[in-house]
């Protein structure tokens, strides 16, 4: 039988505040062990929560990008559990009234969006971060284990899907596209690799064209997106050869290990977990006003959706608009266009050759002397036709190089096109003579080898050759 | 002047703006009688004689460049050893905690210290709060200095003893249930139950945080408002801390009870109530109607459910607030092969029976399927009970009842039955659950010398109404403490 998977995805997104959620404790990331922490982030005895505001509006304005509804009045609760890293084994997060609910965002599959929902936006509070020593460093195997307080109480954003993702494609397109939200607010670190940006996914299959959902599964410990897409598709797999065996899929909590490609399941989480909820009577209920919400709103920059909607209006094509967007190379894309330059072959540019030229290099566009300026140059050249297009690609790779502005490269490299009217006659006019047949087809009207000759053209003058001169020439010798 | 000891706040301070005396001697006759009391009572669990010391010859020197900062400033108090103190050992009466030296000091506690009061030390308490006798603590009892075959009551019964006897002239207590009131009507001193959010709780171990208050035990009415003056105000360290302006206590408090309306809480001032107690409580109605008080009766129905409601709530916070006594970061630790292990090993260790008994229920009163008919329902009857509360307002300005059913009782007359100790409360929790200000203040003695309690509660920040009720029975009652001479002896 013919399966549809079905997946959620948590993400926990830590806010880049200068201090904890609930303390004045630095929350930087980095720092020596257990030298950022106080008697609320430890723990002691005695010691209170107090809100951070700054989270607060962070996270109205995470929940507005993501079309929720803020709600007026949200309330912290307590949710229990012993862990040690936990200083009062208890976590302060939300349960029944999280501040957003009910938002949703499109995510674009190649061409194909869909409209995936965001059951909901919470704040909670991180926990402290175990270091298992000894053994193969689980904690079973541990001779001991060391405890990092540093990370404790940073303030942490939860933002749970429904589950509305179809393919492993889709729940990557789905956290790229949370990443360049939170990217945009300016809120989060979003560093996969340091912590800043986590994610759990639930998956289920069902038989194609049913609505029932499937026995879930969690998986974790997927620390990119590339992992995400590869823990899914295993699982979809896994899945589907245990029903296909008529098996069941068991309810459990699997662990992605990317070395070996696969997901294990976890040794037994206790039964089903009772948090015990309960409203934290150290808080009261946060009030968030009409104007308070309309102030974040204001506040807003441009987000990702927007933004790729403009350049396309621009002469973007979609999946490019994406690529830059979500690549960072909006900025650039428009100094050039500011510049005179034409949007779609300054962005066919941005997201071929200089991608591919940043991740050779291992760069970032800003480390480059690549400008707007430029960009808007080398496509004038091109227009002109002092430059064949294909000879603008290392004319690009001279500017990325430092080798100067594109005229410049263009002059040291010798890649101006040939405006010598003779000399090209010459040229074009031994090509023809070297391929009678191809000549003679030329001259019947053929009009299918003109590509070709104007291929061997620019070959033979090694692109230089201005390709409108070189085509009217070949034309006239019909 | 007889002793020191027996001296009033007012009056010490006085005489140390007198010149009459210094906060020195002040302090030592104060240690003084502590060690002639104290292996007796108990009534302390740490005596920081070299703190206290510092801090009154810091008091003395700040008298002498004229540098007054108010009425506190050279008194010896005790505070209740669940409010945390820099580098002083604090434990809550808890073996989960003995040898925890806390690396700062609770706002209630830095505001004495900034007044310039002698923190003499650490007062005895039943484990984490938890109890009406203090015979809960696990560094053992505290003894009633009117009749050491008694309890003081609990669980701030170490600073209400502390008071009675002369080893202070105030102290901190915390009531989360009557934990103030209850100990001070069986000790004969005044205990005050401020409005909730009025005194910041930072710093104050956790009991059960929506009910938990910071107040004073002192000798006088009079007294217990100095105290307070010193550590009510907002808090930005405590998100619960009131925001607005503080009552002027003392803004009424000579005005006597003419004309003011008081209720008597019909369901708190019959059934369960000890024949001598009812006595007391009636006289001192009486003496109200004669000053001129306009007394009524007046019913709060969902009272009669209260004492349930505070045995959900108050251990279901207390399930999750001691959830961080786990031997992982400070406190005493039992070892065990795996981390779990470890922390199970510490909290059976560290934990008493009553303590496990209430983390027990309130986890219990939380788990999924038993959250509504139990920590839901509770939560239902609060809400009820501050409305009969609000409603009866509407009436009477201040409502009454006896603060304790009972005198002091004999030691161990009640440990093994925690139902009959959890009655000791009735009278004093629905005060809690409705966040209102409340007074203990004593009116009498029983056919066997105990002190008998009277208790006042006002509507929320209304203390000014409420000192100005209790300072005028206080006048009335014409209550005489125990001379310090008397302890021990």
């Amino acid at each position: 039988m013919s399966h549809e998977a079905v997946i959620g995805i948590e993400t926990h997104v830590e806010l880049k505040t200068h201090s904890k959620m609930f303390c004045g404790c630095s929350a930087e990331f980095g720092a020596e062990p257990n030298t950022h922490t106080c008697p609320v982030c430890l723990g002691l005895p005695g010691s209170l929560p107090v809100p951070n505001e700054q989270a607060i509006d962070w996270i109205i304005a995470i929940g507005l990008a993501l079309n929720s509804t803020i709600e007026h009045r949200s309330v912290f609760h307590r949710k229990n559990y012993f862990y040690a890293d936990m200083p009062k084994n208890y976590q302060i997060s939300q349960f029944d009234i999280p501040i957003c609910s009910n938002g949703h965002l499109v995510v674009d599959v190649d061409g194909q969006q869909a409209r995936i929902g965001v059951t909901r936006v919470h704040m909670e509070e991180d926990t402290g971060k175990s270091t298992h020593m000894g053994g193969d460093g689980r904690i079973q195997s541990a001779d001991y284990t060391l405890l990092d307080f540093n990370r404790a109480g940073v303030p942490l954003v939860e933002i749970v899907s429904e589950p509305d993702l179809r393919s492993p494609a889709q729940a990557r397109a789905y956290v790229q596209e949370l990443r360049d939200i939170v990217a945009t607010l300016d809120v989060s670190d979003v560093k996969l690799e340091e912590g800043s940006m986590r994610f759990d996914a639930n998956i289920s299959l069902r038989p194609e064209g049913t609505d029932t959902l499937g026995v879930k599964v969690e998986v974790k410990n997927m620390n990119s997106f590339r992992s995400l897409e590869r823990a899914l598709s295993f699982e979809i797999e896994r899945q589907q050869l245990v029903l296909d065996q008529g098996g069941q899929v068991l309810q459990e909590t699997r662990h992605w290990d990317e070395a070996a490609g696969v997901t294990h399941s976890m040794r037994s989480k206790e039964e089903s977990s009772d948090y015990r909820y309960f409203t934290e009577p150290d808080l009261v209920p946060i009030e968030i006003s009409d104007e308070w919400r309309e102030r974040i709103q204001t506040g807003l920059p441009e987000l990702p959706s927007q933004r790729r909607s403009r350049y396309v209006a621009m002469g973007v094509d979609p999946v490019t608009a994406a690529t830059i967007v979500g690549g960072g190379l909006g900025e650039i894309l428009e100094a050039a266009v500011g510049d005179g330059g034409p949007a779609r072959t300054v962005s066919n540019w941005l997201v071929g050759e200089v991608t591919a030229y940043l991740r050779r290099e291992g760069s970032s566009i800003e480390a480059t002397p690549l400008t707007g300026e430029a960009l808007a140059e080398l496509a004038a050249l091109v227009e002109s036709g002092d430059l064949s297009s294909s000879a603008a690609k290392p004319v690009l790779e001279g500017v990325l190089n430092g080798e100067g502005t594109p005229k410049e490269v263009a002059v040291v490299r010798d890649l101006l096109a040939m405006k010598d009217t003779g000399a090209l006659e010459t040229i074009v006019d031994e090509i023809l003579a070297y391929h009678p047949e191809e000549a003679a087809r030329l001259r019947e009207g053929d009009m299918k080898v003109l590509g070709y000759l104007m291929g061997l053209v620019m070959r033979a003058t090694g692109g230089k050759a201005d390709p409108k001169l070189a085509n009217e020439m070949l034309r006239t010798r019909l | 002047m007889g002793s020191l000891t027996d001296l009033t706040i007012r009056a010490a301070a006085e005489a140390l703006r007198a010149g009459q005396i210094s906060a020195i001697g002040l302090l030592e006759a104060v240690l003084g009688q502590a060690s002639r009391t104290e292996a007796e009572l108990h009534g302390y669990l740490t005596i920081d004689r070299e703190g206290a010391r510092t801090a009154a010859e810091a008091a003395d020197a700040a008298f002498y460049r004229g540098d007054d900062r108010g009425l506190l400033q050279g008194i010896p108090l005790a505070v209740k050893d669940n409010m945390v103190t820099d580098g002083v050992e604090t434990t809550a009466g808890s073996q989960v905690l003995s040898g925890y030296f806390p690396p700062y000091d609770a706002t209630a506690v830095a505001r004495l210290r900034t007044a310039g009061a002698v923190v003499v030390g650490k007062a005895n308490l039943d484990e984490f709060a938890m109890g009406s006798s203090t015979e809960n603590s696990s560094y053992g009892p505290t003894r009633n200095p009117w009749n050491t075959d008694r309890v003081p009551g609990g669980s701030s019964g170490g600073s209400a003893t502390a008071v009675a006897a002369g080893s202070a002239l105030g102290a901190l207590g915390s009531d989360t249930g009557g934990s103030i009131r209850q100990p001070a009507s069986l000790c004969g001193v005044v205990g005050m139950k401020p409005t909730y959010g009025l005194v910041s709780r930072y710093g104050l171990i956790a009991f059960a945080s929506s009910l938990d208050q910071i107040g004073p035990i002192a000798r006088t009415v009079d007294d217990a408002v100095t105290i307070l003056e010193t550590i009510a105000g907002h808090d930005p360290l405590d998100a619960t801390s009131y925001r607005g302006p503080v009552p002027a206590f003392r803004s009424d408090i000579e005005h006597g009870v003419e004309g003011v309306r008081v209720g008597v809480v019909r369901e708190l001032s019959g059934e369960g109530i000890d024949a001598e107690v009812l006595a007391a409580f009636e006289r001192t109605l009486d003496t109200l109607r004669g000053a001129g008080a306009d007394v009524v009766e007046v019913s709060l129905p969902s009272t009669s459910y209260a004492l349930s409601c505070y045995y959900l709530i108050a251990p279901a916070e207390c399930s999750a607030n001691l959830a961080r006594f786990d031997g992982v970061r400070y406190g005493n630790r039992v070892d065990g092969g795996t981390v779990e292990e470890m922390m199970g090993r510490t909290r059976r260790a560290g934990f008493g029976p009553e303590v496990t008994r209430r983390v027990l229920l309130g986890t219990y009163a939380l788990s999924a399927g038993y959250y509504d008919a139990f920590y839901g329902q509770a939560q239902r009857v609060r809400t009820l009970v501050g409305r009969d509360f609000a409603s009866a307002y509407e009436r009477v300005d201040v409502l009454v009842s006896p603060t304790s059913p009972t005198t002091a009782f004999e030691l161990g007359a009640r440990t093994q039955d925690p139902l009959s100790m959890y009655m000791s409360d009735i009278c004093t929790i629905p005060s809690n659950l409705s966040g209102e200000p409340s007074i203990s203040v004593p009116v009498g003695l029983d056919g066997e010398g105990l002190p008998i309690g009277f208790q006042v509660m006002a509507p929320a920040l209304g203390e000014p109404i409420l000192f100005r009720v209790a300072a005028e029975i206080e006048r009335m009652a014409g209550f005489e403490p125990l001379p310090s001479e008397k302890v021990g002896s």
